[in-house]
């Protein structure tokens, strides 16, 4: 990768749940079209990380700025920022009163103000690129999970983000499903998005990560490129992680 | 695949049958003699009451209060314009009572201190009251106080008193929506109030719409109660009926049954209304 400038940038970021120490001084940058997988067992922290970048949550000190806004309670670019930010969730969160076309449509209509017909267009677009063009007119309920999780990717893209977030996007689903939900995303990956993913499919990281990072206790314990963590990494922890998800 | 048989025989022992006596009780003949019987006793009961009160019935009395042909044509009866200004009352009531209690709800929801504060001492008052000396407040102490006439204290009293109840709707309808659909509209950059808009409410309405028929049910019911200040509504038509005529049965039970029609009317709409929201999710 060339050194690109940084997009998100946390400062020495600490993060509480009342007396619980969410995150404990955090400090990493992701790069402008970087790839990177967090991985952790679960109560580690990814999750509270991801969900900072978009203010989703709010940290409590330290300095997080992402595409140059400064984060924080009360921001006033925080809407913007939101906009250049999309989110993919491990429950897909559709809305299930719209179509999937119209899922689509009304983040670009209501708030990026396109008209219907570009709104509509956009929206075809990226539901051809996620494979289900057919689906437009049908409710989220009709859909099966991996289609459902292949809409809210759609739905991110069509925001025209600049960076997009996935909060376990492949957890909730069965087995069979989770490939074509992998595939859309190596495909994203592909185009250069900036993508910062929690996950435990370590396959997928393997192929797309530029940086892999492991959380444990609200900590980063280890930050390498892929052929460094998955062969050697330099703390215990992380290697015993790694023996129990990749053992079978 | 071999063909399916036209008739299936199952191949299985048939399972052991309930004892008759269950089954003779299960059985929807019984039910209805069981009604029937229940029903007619009642009946029969009342009109011996009434025959041993030497009550004099006079249904035939009855038609004229809801219309008349005469030779001067077709003309409404008192009944008729009281159901329309009962229905008038109600539904005016019921617009106001829908409005304040969204904005209660939202205040609540708000999770601003004061406003939410504002909503609970508003709810609490209102809640405590009961709904006779509420009427008598807005009528005898605000009426003078704001210069209202009788019928603009009804409605105002009847939309203040449903507003409370219709907010705590609103707020149970908003909270029952996924805590998810708040997020995922938030991360497409919307604000609160778009949210509220186009994601949260509409999802809302149909854990709204049962107990808001009830709600609707409710206040034409208790619109009865403005009857006290001599809003010229169904049950103050029929009082004043009865003091001309003294026919109390026949009236009590013809303005009751007014009030029922109206209300499975309302009811069985709002259903069929209910089932499709139910079909578009």
């Amino acid at each position: 990768m060339t050194a690109a400038a940084p997009i998100i940038a946390f400062e020495n970021v600490d993060k509480f749940y009342g007396d619980f120490h969410a995150l404990k001084d955090i400090s990493i940058q992701v790069r402008e079209g970087e790839r990177m997988v967090i991985c952790g067992p679960s109560g580690s922290g990814k999750s509270t990380l991801i969900r900072c970048i978009n203010g989703l949550e709010f940290h409590n000190s330290g300095t997080l700025t992402v595409d140059g806004i400064e984060v924080y309670d009360g921001a006033r670019d925080i809407l913007r920022l939101r906009q250049e930010v999309g989110m993919v969730f491990q429950q897909f969160n559709l809305f299930p009163h719209l179509t999937v076309l119209e899922n689509l449509m009304i983040g670009p209509m209501k708030v990026r103000k396109l008209s219907k017909a570009e709104a509509e267009e956009t929206a075809r677009k990226y539901l051809g690129r996620v494979h289900i063009p057919e689906q437009a007119d049908k409710y989220p309920s009709a859909l099966s999970g991996g289609q459902q999780q292949r809409v809210a990717i759609a739905r991110s893209l069509c925001m025209n983000s600049k960076i997009l977030l996935f909060d376990e996007p492949t957890s909730a689903l069965d087995p069979e499903m989770i490939n074509e939900v992998l595939d859309v995303m190596v495909e994203l990956a592909d185009t250069g998005m900036t993508m910062v993913v929690v996950t435990h499919e370590m396959g997928f990281a393997r192929k797309v990560a530029d940086t892999m990072v492991f959380m444990d206790a609200g900590e980063i314990v280890e930050v390498a490129p892929p052929e460094t963590f998955f062969t050697n990494p330099s703390s215990e922890r992380c290697k015993a992680f790694l023996e129990q998800i990749l053992d079978h | 695949m071999t063909a399916a048989p036209d008739i299936f025989a199952p191949r299985g022992k048939p399972l052991p049958q309930p004892a008759r006596v269950t089954q003779v009780i299960d059985s929807v003949t019984f039910s209805v003699a069981l009604y029937a019987v229940i029903i007619g006793v009642i009946l029969y009961v009342s009109y011996t009451g009434a025959q041993a009160m030497g009550y004099n019935w006079q249904w035939y009395r009855i038609p004229q209060y809801f219309y008349t042909v005469t030779e001067d044509g077709f003309q409404w009866g008192e009944i008729a314009f009281g159901l329309v200004k009962t229905l008038q009352l109600s539904a005016t009531a019921f617009a106001l009572a829908t409005l304040l209690g969204l904005l209660v709800a939202l205040m609540r929801l708000s999770g601003l201190l004061i406003v939410g504060a504002v909503s609970v001492g508003f709810l609490e008052l209102i809640r405590n009251i009961p709904l006779l000396v509420l009427l008598y407040l807005f009528y005898y102490v605000l009426g003078p106080v704001f210069g209202f006439d009788r019928y603009t204290a009804s409605v105002l009293c009847l939309a203040v008193f449903h507003s409370v109840l219709i907010s705590e709707i609103f707020r149970a309808g908003i909270e029952a929506v996924a805590k998810g659909q708040w997020e995922a509209a938030t991360s497409i950059g919307m604000t609160r109030g778009q949210a509220y808009r186009y994601i949260i409410l509409p999802q809302s309405i149909r854990f709204m719409l049962p107990p808001m028929t009830g709600e609707v049910v409710h206040m034409v019911k208790s619109s009865a109660i403005v009857s006290v200040i001599a809003v010229a509504e169904l049950t103050t038509i029929g009082r004043n009926i009865i003091s001309d005529t003294y026919m109390s049965f026949e009236i009590w039970f013809t303005i009751a049954a007014v009030y029922m029609v109206v209300t499975l009317i309302l009811s069985v709409g709002v259903s069929m209304v209910e089932k499709r929201y139910a079909v578009s999710q």
